[in-house]
């Protein structure tokens, strides 16, 4: 009894030590650490050097396209059915093309959006809605530059990363599946999901906070303004909420909670820094960007683009900032890219119905959410 | 001659007759005693009889019950597939009824009426397991002190799940079943009441909760160090007290500058136990009750000191006028 119980403690002793270093995720110094906030109060950004070394490079913005000749006659004259960037040179034209090959179809090239027998014709679905992602990159470059986008701008490679879908999309969460008449019901909560860091907090808030245009401020602001019960009261199912949203955030810049906010009192705007600022705005933005850009396009995508209940892909903070709270390192992608910084047309462009892609391209379909 | 301790011990005590202990009036003690070696290793040897009376066993049938109801739930939640019961049950929960249903007595079951069932028969398991405990030490001629600190955690217990929830007007404030969930909920409770660090009783219920363990590890290492001297005998030594306790408390003078009895360091323990869970119950209860952000409060009470202005005037954009915005 004693030696058996000596071995299996032994082995159990040995097997947990090898597990903690193999599986607990240690990270080692040397570290990174930044402050945040003003001494005392817990406000700092902790990282490894290595880290941080790793998400530089994984963020690393592409070198632009040489500059190409202004003068020439205008694409629009050269090519047929030019709706968007009619106004450049053809020199100035093709180069975005090629770049734009480069930022969402390096694989497939060309075709993956163009017709073989009629580069012109509005076949695939994939040149429509590259038409209205042009448009929105436009929109997102000049009206959120101040708010939010500043100096470094988005391209079509902040999102897209060489990959004809962006890596960090999402679709709504289908409610859990009922395989009988019976119904199981688990709050939309308690399910181990990445979307939420692996917490029990609700899962579906994604299709709560990032989709509506009009969604109150009040939507997310838990707290009371007074000390005292003066109000009613909000219930802790909506601080659950509220926690798991910005966990959401949190993931998606890579940033602890004292990025934005001084966590003493995580509702007070004036000891907040500036970020909580910028995101703010950051959600303002997406959620105009899945309204009025994401959402029209639901028909335009084929069925298998779509996600478990037949939603269009959405945008998120991850979408473009891909654990950076600087997206490609904060680097001034829209400087090279002048034509993609303003409107140059206002009408909303028709996007038609899908067709099937064309054969012979394989794009990886998303994973929907967990 | 034998030297026995009682932690990693070489010699296990084991009597050929099985320890029955004191004459008692009532006996409903079940089971015929073994030795256990592994419970050897960490007391002592001998297990059972185990003593079930009818109240006893009321309030295991009811814990059995609420377990079950729990349990089941979790199951159901991830639609009866039993690998995923498995490898999420940490994740799972029996959540308490929607804030929509308020304090009504049975919401549809599965929006929280199995909640409310699940907690009416662990509420009953546990109070019968009071009247269990104070019965057995009253039989035994003891002081109810054990009865009475368990009776300050069931105070906390009740405060979470039934007399906060009534003042609050829903059962939707109570905690959820769960590993993970109730974890969550407790630092969304924090959150949503304006961080619980500046509720007054929630530092007091910290400061005894590690006043508790340090006083644990103070007194146990205390009489460790000295039982070659016969500290082990400590309930002797506090009328008789012997040079295990004249060390012990030199040793505490000397570094501490004074020192507490051998009968006053067990007031000490049991009333920083028993006010962990009292303090902490009573500031749950006053927590959107009667204040309802506890960082507001405390900036009003002085209590928050203000630190410098790092970045600047930070201005909330949504009061901002329509026309900055964009």
């Amino acid at each position: 009894m004693k030696t058996v119980l000596s071995v299996a403690g032994a082995a159990l002793a040995l097997f947990l030590t090898i597990a903690m270093f193999g599986g607990a995720g240690w990270t080692h110094p040397p570290m990174a650490n930044k402050q945040t906030g003003f001494r005392g109060t817990g406000m700092d950004l902790i990282r490894t050097r290595a880290g941080n070394e790793e998400l530089a490079e994984a963020n690393r913005a592409p070198p632009p396209a040489d500059p190409a000749d202004a003068s020439g006659d205008k694409a629009s004259a050269v090519y047929e059915n030019v709706q968007v960037l009619g106004d450049l040179s053809a020199e100035q034209f093709n180069r975005v093309m090629v770049s734009i090959t480069e930022w969402v179809a390096p694989q497939q090239g060309c075709t993956y959006c163009h017709s073989t027998e009629n580069m012109a014709s509005d076949e695939l679905y994939q040149k429509r809605v590259a038409r209205r992602m042009l448009q929105m990159t436009q929109y997102v470059n000049s009206t959120w530059k101040e708010n939010h986008v500043h100096e470094a701008g988005v391209t079509c490679y902040t999102c897209h990363r060489g990959n004809p879908v962006p890596a960090n999309i999402w679709f709504d969460t289908p409610p859990p599946g009922a395989s009988s008449k019976f119904i199981p019901r688990n709050n939309g909560q308690n399910r181990a999901s990445a979307n939420v860091g692996l917490t029990s907090l609700p899962y579906g808030v994604f299709d709560e906070y990032y989709a509506k245009k009009d969604l109150p401020d009040s939507f997310v602001r838990v707290n009371a303004t007074t000390a005292l019960p003066e109000s009613k009261s909000k219930p802790i199912q909506d601080a659950e909420r509220t926690f798991a949203i910005m966990i959401t955030m949190s993931q998606a810049l890579g940033v602890n909670c004292t990025f934005c906010h001084n966590t003493r009192s995580v509702a007070q705007w004036e000891t907040s820094t500036p970020n909580r600022v910028h995101a703010w705005y950051g959600v303002k933005m997406v959620r105009e960007l899945n309204a009025d850009y994401m959402r029209p396009l639901t028909t335009t995508f084929p069925a298998a683009r779509l996600g478990p209940t037949g939603d269009v892909a959405k945008i998120s903070c991850a979408t473009c900032h891909n654990g950076a709270n600087k997206p490609l390192n904060g680097a001034k992608v829209i400087e090279p890219y002048p034509e993609l910084a303003h409107p140059t047309t206002q009408v909303s462009l028709p996007v038609g119905e899908a067709k099937d892609p064309i054969p012979g391209t394989t794009t990886p379909t998303p994973k929907p959410p967990m | 001659m034998a030297y026995y301790q009682n932690f990693f011990t070489q010699v296990q005590v084991r009597p050929l007759e099985p320890e029955m202990g004191v004459p008692v009036a009532v006996n409903d003690r079940v089971g015929k005693p073994f030795n256990s070696y592994l419970f050897g290793l960490i007391g002592n040897s001998q297990v059972g009889p185990i003593y079930i009376g009818y109240i006893a066993a009321l309030s295991m049938v009811c814990g059995l019950i609420a377990f079950e109801i729990i349990g089941l739930n979790m199951w159901a939640s991830v639609n009866w597939d039993p690998v995923q019961f498995v490898r999420q049950l940490p994740w799972l929960a029996l959540e308490p009824p929607l804030p929509k249903y308020g304090l009504r007595i049975l919401p549809p079951l599965n929006e929280g009426g199995w909640w409310l069932i699940a907690g009416f028969f662990l509420t009953t398991s546990i109070l019968l397991w009071w009247i269990h405990l104070y019965r057995r030490a009253r039989a035994l001629k003891i002081g109810a002190h054990v009865p009475w600190a368990f009776a300050s955690a069931i105070w906390l217990y009740l405060v979470l799940g039934f007399i906060r929830p009534i003042m609050m007007g829903s059962w939707s404030e109570a905690v959820p079943f769960g590993l993970f969930p109730h974890l969550d909920w407790t630092a969304a409770f924090s959150l949503r009441y304006g961080n619980l660090f500046y509720n007054p009783f929630h530092m007091l219920s910290i400061t005894f909760l590690y006043g508790s363990v340090l006083l644990f590890a103070m007194h146990g290492g205390t009489i460790l160090a000295c039982s070659r001297y016969g500290a082990d005998r400590e309930i002797d030594q506090i009328v008789d007290r012997g040079t295990a306790t004249e060390r012990a408390a030199l040793f505490w003078r000397w570094t501490m500058g004074f020192n507490a009895t051998m009968e006053s360091i067990h007031r000490w323990a049991w009333w920083f136990a028993v006010l962990t869970t009292l303090t902490g119950g009573i500031g749950i209860l006053l927590t959107g009750t009667v204040v309802d952000n506890w960082y507001l409060w405390a900036v009003k009470h002085g209590v928050a000191p203000s630190y410098p202005q790092v970045y600047g005037p930070i201005v909330d954009p949504a009061h901002l006028s329509p026309v900055v915005r964009p």
